[in-house]
């Protein structure tokens, strides 16, 4: 127990308050002589051989010890040789060409060389920490300015060097090579070049067109409203077309949700004086919304048709898909744009225009 | 207590104590993410059912909530009146129904009905006003599936909540998408066709019976599917890999690193030994 303790007021055999790895207050080093151990915990400690730091190197019992410590890190290291001789074998005998010998390879390299660094990263732990002697050595750095002579003597040699080269007294070389290396430094701002073309307008557009068909991804039917008729639906529609276009469906991906007569209420909404969402665009309580979150872009498509939440994977942002899509928790600063839709003359679902906004994250000339 | 108290001072408790808060995140974490439930058979064909016996059941179990003749009970209980056999087969064969209690969502339970219940039940729901049909075996065979169609079909409307793997995933309020790891070919083609809870519905005008067939094979081919990466971890992706490296992995890493760096204790003057 030590002074600081009882001085606080908590008597009693409770632990002093310390970070876990730093060393507990030595209570013959603070002056107590009182010991809250007794005398088995130190027999314990001199024999465990925890805390012989300190003692001359030729102590009996220092000796005793690094015996010991030396035969452990020895097997340590054995062990490494035989987990290193291991991963060779495993190596050379595991084959790696169907999914299981893959499997069973990866799982006797991964284990073989984890067990043969960490053995050889135990032993050295304990040899550093068991065998070596454990005092500060203080280094001393020396000046980093040269002293005069050293600085004369080099400024003369370069001078000379130079006269010899006769960089300055021919300026033909000169000029050249400075000309010959001017396009290898010019290269790495060239090479800037691979981060273009700039997107020019091609973020305010997707593939949608009027007349283009809403396809079932993945079966690419098109499809009526009858065929939609079950509240609750939902479901992923690419743009006829462009069905395996993963560039265009990166932007035009979208998905179809059907509502309960009545539950379907969508505000007419303006942008900048450009109708974003309107009941209009709308078919038989179909509504069809931007796949693309407006937040960072993840496809968002969580639908819970209970409670009519579009949920973003990603970040949480949650949209109604009831009113617009509009936010109603997250990051996402603005609704999914709304897809206008028609259905044509054969009574499938297409699309009445483009979407009138651009989908997907807000860009610095978005406006 | 004298057994903690002479050995918590040393060194070692310190560690002793961190190593046993991990494992105890460890556990803990491992008997949240285990799939509970029981398995189903899956259903036998359809035979003509007494419609009467269905009545009976559904008024001494289900009708304390629905209501007498399934009409509803507005903020507890839907009707169920054009709800269909399908979802009375869903509910019940996965034991979500009868519900113990209100909640964000109706778990996976054992169930207490035979089969034969089922359908009487799910006959006299249908026999109130329509709506799907429990399908047959042969119906959700996936004999000759196209499972690469499945697996496209199950990736743009299914993995978003199911995850890719058929693992489950978090909704919000509480809600949850149950994982499909135990689901029978049944009771994965019902749910598509009836969007149980906060699911949407699936019909056969969007996905064809065939396409439903091709997404039941790809949810149970997936099954048995070998983790190439070794530990599936849940097969969740990010999170659990990130909770396995977070508790686990830098656990490991902070408590060796204190170990390397522990100061070992002061110098022992030698005269009091």
């Amino acid at each position: 127990m030590s002074d600081m303790e009882e001085t606080e007021g908590h008597p009693g055999p409770a632990a002093p308050h310390r970070v876990i790895g730093t060393p507990p207050p030595s209570p013959r080093l603070l002056g107590s002589t009182t010991l809250a151990e007794g005398g088995d915990g130190e027999a314990a400690e001199a024999e465990g051989g925890m805390h012989l730091h300190g003692l001359p190197q030729d102590d009996p019992r220092v000796i005793v010890h690094a015996n010991r410590v030396e035969k452990i890190v020895a097997a340590c290291f054995i062990f490494a040789f035989i987990a290193g001789c291991g991963f060779i074998a495993a190596y050379i005998g595991l084959g790696v060409h169907t999914v299981d010998k893959t499997l069973r390879s990866n799982l006797a390299l991964g284990t073989s060389l984890g067990l043969a660094l960490a053995a050889l990263g135990l032993g050295a732990l304990l040899w550093v920490r068991h065998l070596m002697p454990d005092v500060e050595i203080v280094e001393e750095r020396h000046e980093l300015r040269s002293d005069p002579k050293e600085r004369l003597a080099f400024e003369e040699e370069f001078k000379e060097g130079a006269a010899q080269s006769q960089f300055v007294k021919r300026p033909l070389v000169r000029r050249t090579l400075m000309l010959g290396m001017l396009p290898l430094l010019a290269a790495p701002i060239v090479l800037l070049r691979d981060l273009g073309p700039l997107p020019g307008t091609s973020l305010r557009y997707t593939v949608w067109s009027p007349g283009r068909r809403l396809l079932v991804a993945g079966t690419n039917q098109p499809l009526t409203p009858a065929e939609f008729s079950a509240p609750g639906s939902m479901i992923t529609i690419v743009p006829e077309g462009f069905t395996d276009d993963a560039d265009a469906l990166t932007k035009a991906a979208v998905i179809l949700i059907k509502f309960r007569p009545g539950e379907l209420d969508i505000p007419t909404m303006t942008q900048g004086g450009t109708l974003i969402g309107t009941m209009n665009w709308t078919v038989d309580n179909i509504v069809a919304y931007s796949k693309i979150c407006t937040h960072v872009g993840c496809p968002v498509a969580l639908y819970e048709e209970n409670t009519h939440h579009i949920l973003c994977p990603c970040h949480q942002s949650t949209f109604n898909a009831a009113t617009g899509a509009t936010v109603i928790f997250g990051p996402a600063p603005r609704p999914l744009p709304q897809l206008p839709m028609t259905v044509d003359a054969e009574g499938y679902l297409v699309a009445r225009s483009d979407f009138t906004q651009p989908v997907g994250p807000s860009f610095w000339e978005r406006g | 207590m004298s057994w903690i108290n002479a050995r918590r001072r040393r060194p070692v408790a310190g560690y002793a104590a961190l190593l046993l808060g991990l494992v105890v995140v460890a556990l803990l974490y491992g008997s949240l993410t285990r799939q509970g439930g029981t398995a189903q058979a899956s259903a036998p064909p359809a035979s003509q059912q007494d419609i009467t016996a269905g009545k009976e059941l559904f008024e001494a179990n289900c009708a304390t909530c629905h209501g007498f003749g399934a009409v509803g009970n507005p903020g507890l209980a839907p009707s169920l009146i054009g709800a269909g056999a399908a979802a009375v087969y869903f509910q019940m064969s996965t034991g979500r129904m009868p519900a113990k209690e209100v909640g964000a969502e109706n778990e996976r339970k054992p169930v207490t009905f035979t089969e034969q219940q089922i359908y009487e039940i799910a006959d006299y729901v249908a026999s109130l006003g329509g709506g799907p049909a429990i399908p047959t075996a042969e119906q959700v065979s996936t004999e000759g599936a196209n499972t690469a169609l499945g697996s496209q079909l199950f990736n743009a409307n299914c993995a978003q909540c199911h995850g890719f793997a058929g693992a489950g995933g978090a909704l919000t309020y509480g809600k949850d998408a149950p994982p499909l790891t135990e689901s029978t070919p049944t009771q994965i083609y019902t749910a598509m066709l009836t969007g149980p809870e906060a699911m949407p519905v699936f019909s056969d005008g969007v996905l064809s019976p065939q396409a439903k067939r091709d997404i039941i094979a790809y949810i149970t081919q997936t099954r048995v599917e070998p983790n190439p990466g070794g530990f599936s971890l849940g097969r969740i992706g990010p999170v659990t890999e990130g909770l396995v490296i977070w508790f686990g992995g830098l656990g490991f890493l902070v408590l060796i690193a204190m170990w390397i760096t522990a100061k070992r204790r002061d110098p022992r003057p030698t005269g009091t030994e």
